[in-house]
């Protein structure tokens, strides 16, 4: 499938911005099985950018830097990418990150008593076979969390936000991820986009995670529509939690309040 | 007279001088003990002029303390540095070569060779320098190796300070005192210069710096805490002695894709940063968003290759007291040879055999905290009370893994001056080593550290420590 996709970020200020910096991982994984960027830029107004790199998850990321006396920055990526249908299976990819490293838990991912208590449930189906065991899981975290949108926010722990019985992908996934590596699985977060069925028209990019299974490597959930992704899916960035895969991660000077919008299409 | 359980560096048991302290021993014995006392005192005067003093963690009042100054040097043959500089080399080799192997394939651990955990489960690994291969391919550009030696032929490493080691400013200001206070004993004995250390740090700084800088020569720049950090001292000594920039947080800036310092005459880029900031604190951008001592971006910079960072952020992970049992083999994965330093002996608490052994001995075992550094939480079994084994006990079973234990050495004494003459203290040696792409330097010297009470074995400056100028002897 090929998916046009367009995409602007616009953080505006009620003063000017004494000094940020905005690190950004937008740019779609290139060279991962599935996934063929055919186009893909990036601008930026009232930012210039600074440095161009790749992460140590393999991430393409930019690093840019406020312009002096700017109100406001937009960020517009657009391009096109050629999609291919893996049932979610990614594969073991190539990066240098040890699989150890996506066993660890992280500040927002750490398993309270909420989430080791639906991991055990899915413990005997996980003893069976893996895949099944995940897909368990991921019903399971569905189902004790419900789709809401503004109870939760992006600094929402795992556990918090599976105390609370509600949230959005972002907490779906990180749930999910908490509570397979509390079973022992390496468990990674995805950041990127999906297109939808019934608009073009989106509020916000996506996010699911990823669970190491062996035989197979890296296969995707997303818990939040109940799927393994398939061709309608992104893959921009990963870490191993929200924080790490973030589309944008920003730190600035001054006590400017700050509104942000966004502009998102995706679309065939 | 000196204590035969211990190997003196001077003395023979039979009370001659050992051959490299001969010239030494005649000098002294021509010399009127009171004048020297007073030359001793005069030497306090003369470090307290130049204004070097430390903070003491842990005090109640933090207050600036002179390190005590002994005036009898520690004195090491020719051949004897010859051995010392082949071992350390080979080992600093072999620490750069674990580094890059860590923060890439980890073939170690794929071999079996190194158990998973101990990288896994240290906070001293850093993802972000996951894949990164540092500009001219260093990773610790500045060592410390701390040695001690038990016999004519016996050296140990204790440890492989491969961050921020410290003391250089000690090894360069004891010579200068020395100098100043016995030239006639430079002219009668050929000691080797340690004065070239700054210009050679300054020249392998340099070599590491990133291939696209276009000026004529690299910006090397200090990157301090600040005045109220404890080696505030020794930033501001090396930046000037190497003629590089001092800078804090606050000069810098990420400015056209490069770390950029504040000056009068506008922003000048950066190409070298010897950063004396942990990690943690190197950038509130990537790492602790509190940090008021970091540069925000300049990982972000550092991983575009266009600075250097010395060290490299994430070698912590090669000098932690975990991996040091592990080290005999770290040297021989990475150089095919058989370390020529010998290791200590450590039993590591995680393991349960080894836990038990280590209850068992208390008494007569050192233990670390495996994290720990500068002496701080540790237990000199020899010298610790039923009381202090008791709790020391108790600490370790509730938490073994954060502990690693080692016999008591017995480590050599020189003697130092006091007022009833010369007597006896034990030493340890902390050599400074520089790596460049291709090259490893050794400054043949030193900071000798003394334990100056009686029979005490901790040599730390924090516990009461001193320290004596090195000398290294020519053929």
């Amino acid at each position: 499938m090929r998916l046009k996709i367009s995409h602007t970020t616009t953080y505006a200020y009620d003063r000017p911005v004494d000094y940020a910096l905005l690190q950004l991982r937008l740019t779609p994984r290139g060279g991962v099985a599935g996934q063929n960027v055919l186009s893909w830029s990036t601008r930026y107004e009232g930012a210039t950018l600074q440095v161009a790199y790749e992460d140590h998850f393999r991430n393409a990321v930019e690093m840019v830097q406020m312009d002096d006396g700017s109100q406001s920055v937009s960020i517009h990526c657009s391009g096109e990418i050629e999609t291919e249908d893996r049932t979610g299976v990614v594969g073991p990819g190539c990066g240098l990150a040890p699989l150890w490293l996506y066993r660890q838990p992280t500040k927002a991912t750490t398993a309270g008593p909420v989430i080791r208590k639906l991991a055990a449930g899915a413990k005997d189906t996980l003893a069976e076979n893996a895949l099944s065991g995940v897909h368990d899981l991921s019903d399971r975290v569905a189902e004790a969390v419900s789709y809401a949108k503004g109870t939760t926010h992006v600094a929402t722990s795992a556990e918090e936000a599976a105390s609370a019985g509600q949230g959005v992908c972002q907490d779906h996934a990180q749930i999910l991820i908490s509570a397979a590596r509390h079973l022992g699985l390496p468990a990674r977060y995805v950041s990127g986009y999906l297109l939808l069925s019934d608009r073009i028209d989106q509020e916000a990019a996506h996010g699911w995670a990823e669970v190491w299974l062996e035989g197979l490597g890296w296969v995707g959930f997303d818990v939040s529509n109940a799927i393994c992704p398939d061709d309608r899916y992104v893959r921009v960035a990963v870490g191993r939690d929200y924080s790490e895969a973030a589309p944008v991660h920003g730190l600035r000077q001054g006590g400017a309040s700050e509104e942000l919008c966004v502009s998102l299409q995706v679309q065939q | 007279m000196t204590d035969n359980r211990f190997f003196d560096e001077m003395l023979t048991g039979a009370g001659d001088a050992r051959v490299p302290y001969s010239e030494y021993a005649k000098w002294f014995s021509g010399e009127d003990p009171k004048v020297l006392l007073k030359k001793s005192n005069e030497a306090e005067t003369f470090f307290r002029r130049i204004g070097i003093t430390f903070n003491v963690y842990g005090q109640k009042e933090a207050q600036e303390r002179l390190i005590p100054f002994d005036i009898v040097p520690r004195i090491i043959a020719a051949r004897e540095w010859r051995l010392l500089e082949k071992g350390i080399e080979q080992r600093v080799r072999a620490l750069n070569a674990f580094l890059a192997d860590i923060y890439h394939r980890q073939e170690i651990i794929k071999s079996g060779r190194l158990p998973e955990h101990i990288i896994s489960r240290n906070d001293a690994f850093l993802p972000q320098m996951v894949g990164m291969t540092p500009p001219g391919g260093v990773y610790t550009h500045i060592v410390g190796t701390d040695l001690v030696r038990t016999g004519e032929n016996e050296f140990y490493v204790l440890e492989d300070n491969a961050r921020t080691p410290s003391g250089v400013s000690y090894m360069l200001e004891n010579r200068e005192t020395m100098l100043q206070m016995f030239p006639e004993l430079f002219t009668k004995m050929k000691v080797r210069p340690v004065s070239g250390y700054p210009a050679e740090l300054r020249r392998s700084l340099s070599e590491c710096a990133p291939p696209n800088f276009d000026r004529a020569k690299p910006r090397v720049a200090v990157l301090t805490p600040g005045i109220h950090n404890s080696a505030y001292f020794e930033h501001s000594f090396l930046a000037d002695q190497m003629g590089a920039e001092l800078v804090e947080a606050g000069d810098l800036r990420v400015v056209d894709g490069k770390v950029q310092m504040r000056t009068t005459m506008g922003y000048k880029p950066i190409d070298v940063i010897y950063r004396r900031v942990d990690d943690d604190f190197l950038d509130p951008l990537s790492f602790n968003p509190d940090s008021m001592l970091g540069v925000p971006g300049i990982m972000d910079v550092y991983r575009a290759g266009n600075i250097t960072i010395a060290n490299a952020p994430g070698t912590g992970i090669a000098d932690d007291k975990a991996l040091y049992s592990y080290m005999p083999d770290i040297v021989e994965f990475y150089t095919g040879e058989k370390a020529i330093l010998k290791n200590v002996p450590t039993w590591r608490c995680s393991e349960p055999d080894s836990l038990q052994y280590v209850l068992d001995n208390l008494n007569e075992l050192v233990v670390k905290e495996v994290h720990g550094s500068g002496g701080y939480g540790m237990l000199v079994g020899p010298a610790a009370s039923k009381k202090e084994l008791a709790e020391f006990g108790a600490k370790l079973r509730a938490k073994p893994d954060n502990y690693v234990a080692q016999p008591t050495l017995a480590l050599s004494t020189v003697p130092i001056m006091t007022k009833k003459g010369l007597a006896p203290r034990h030493v340890d040696l902390r050599p400074y080593v520089l790596v460049a792409p291709g090259r490893v330097h050794i400054t043949p010297g030193g900071l000798t550290r003394v334990a100056l009470k009686e029979g005490s074995l901790v040599v730390n400056s924090s516990q009461g420590g001193g320290t004596k100028d090195t000398w290294v002897l020519g053929d």
